[in-house]
């Protein structure tokens, strides 16, 4: 769980997974609240994918409703800190 | 002995540059065994071979680009007569390698091995991006002795480069696809479809309630892994639908159409950064939606990190484009030859819909066809519509 994790290092993960799911992506220049489908070109698939392996990481667990808050850095960081 | 040649991924593939032999004189391959890495403008493509045998001479080094239909090796019978390999055509010398050319040593004479195991013909394959593949080749790296980052531990650019990643599009045009060449196969592909090809097209708007419904009762259940989209019920729904249709399934070669038994959906996946691959999902219509689900993940991974097959590129007998859930109410695609229709979603989404006399707010996608008016009429197309709409009323038997 995310109890634990400090915003530091919630942020990394959630990065580090992010990228494993674009590999030739870059978060470089890209604002918290920017959308990350626009930013880093993701798709439905993508999202779904990076539930997954924040799931696998994290243990958390993300409804299909509330994929949508993953999409801006801000958005993700709030909601991964709010299921802990 | 048969000759392995450069295969046609696709209408509009006119040449590829070999970068990788996975295989050497002596080895022995099966039919289906991945033989070579090519690279189109779709990036580095893994070729099967469809001879099994010994391999002969390799008869094209790392980095030529060739034309379609260039024998790159002998592969057979050992003990049958060795046939004389076939010229290469003119067209080559005029064609610009798309990297610069490291002269492989020069292959020696076959040797045969009648008594040896089989040599797994991908063994110490490594995975990696077509941009990585790319980049290796360029500045002479063993992808071998590099640990993968990406997808599956592919390799991926950044993990050779170790420099500061650009945009999506930068990185890829830096080291990968060439996307400039990629949008002239492109054009050059759609141009010669609706230059041959007698469109009609159609749309029909579709209720999604009970697929909804279905699918979020469904996914509520799942761990996030077990989950589907619902691009996944719209590609079985299509694929059913083509058992009944099977004039929408197949190929228009020679002033001719072959209906295609199997069912081999092709599934149009945006490459980042700009430019389209559709790989067939094979006997779509057999898979669970669990398995097409799987097997959707699968591709787009690996059109992104690398390791599409050959056949994957050249086996659709039809394409579906699906915006995705920020796309426009409608697509109207351009089929891609020799097949002879294109399904299209726009935007799931809620739209205004009557039912039963009341108007209401609910999920629906619209549908469209494009297709070749050599092989039928809008009527068999409408209908064709209508059975998809018919099959994804009922989401629990597809």
């Amino acid at each position: 769980m995310t109890s634990h994790m400090t915003h530091d290092a919630l942020r990394r993960a959630f990065e580090e997974e992010l990228l494993a799911i674009a590999p030739d992506a870059s978060l470089d220049g890209v604002a918290e609240d920017a959308d990350l489908r626009d930013a880093l070109d993701l798709d439905s698939m993508d999202i779904m994918n990076l539930v997954i392996a924040l799931h696998d990481r994290l243990g958390v667990d993300i409804p299909d409703k509330d994929a949508a808050q993953l999409v801006t850095i801000k958005g993700a960081l709030d909601y991964l800190k709010g299921k802990s | 002995m048969g000759l392995f040649k450069m295969p046609s991924l696709g209408a509009d593939m006119e040449a590829g540059t070999l970068v990788e032999w996975m295989i050497a004189p002596g080895d022995v391959v099966a039919k289906g065994d991945t033989v070579a890495v090519v690279e189109t403008q779709k990036g580095a493509i893994e070729i099967e071979t469809f001879e099994a045998g010994t391999v002969g001479k390799l008869l094209v080094e790392v980095g030529e680009t060739v034309p379609v239909g260039t024998p790159l090796a002998e592969i057979g019978d050992v003990s049958a007569p060795e046939a004389a390999p076939a010229p290469a055509p003119e067209s080559a010398v005029a064609l610009e390698p798309t990297q610069e050319v490291t002269a492989a040593p020069e292959a020696p004479p076959p040797t045969p091995k009648p008594t040896a195991a089989p040599t797994p013909a991908s063994a110490g394959r490594h995975r990696a991006s077509p941009a990585a593949r790319k980049l290796a080749a360029e500045t002479g790296v063993d992808l071998s002795g590099i640990k993968g980052t990406g997808p599956g531990g592919a390799v991926t650019s950044c993990d050779l480069e170790g420099a500061p990643k650009a945009t999506p599009r930068e990185a890829a045009r830096a080291s990968g696809i060439d996307f400039t060449e990629m949008r002239k196969a492109i054009g050059r592909a759609m141009a010669r479809s609706k230059r041959e090809i007698p469109h009609y097209y159609l749309k029909h708007q579709i209720d999604l309630q009970a697929a909804s419904a279905w699918l979020e009762d469904y996914n509520g259940s799942q761990e996030p892994a077990g989950r589907l989209l619902m691009g996944a019920l719209l590609v079985k729904a299509v694929a059913l639908a083509l058992k009944n249709f099977p004039d929408m399934n197949g190929f228009y070669e020679d002033d001719a159409f072959t209906p295609s038994v199997a069912i081999h959906c092709g599934v149009a996946v945006a490459v980042r950064g700009g430019g389209l691959i559709a790989p067939a999902v094979h006997d779509t219509d057999s898979l669970s939606l669990s398995d097409l689900m799987a097997a959707m993940r699968d591709l787009v991974a690996r059109v992104r990190a690398g390791g599409l097959k050959g056949s994957e590129l050249a086996d659709p007998t039809i394409t579906i484009t699906s915006l995705g859930d920020r796309g426009v109410d409608e697509v109207y695609g351009v089929i891609h030859p020799p097949q002879v229709a294109i399904v299209g979603f726009g935007t799931v989404e809620e739209r205004p819909l009557v039912v039963d006399g009341s108007l209401v707010a609910a999920p629906t996608v619209i549908s469209t066809l494009a297709a070749d008016h050599r092989v039928g009429d809008g009527r068999r197309g409408a209908l064709f519509l209508r059975d998809i709409e018919t099959l994804l009323q009922k989401p629990e038997a597809l």
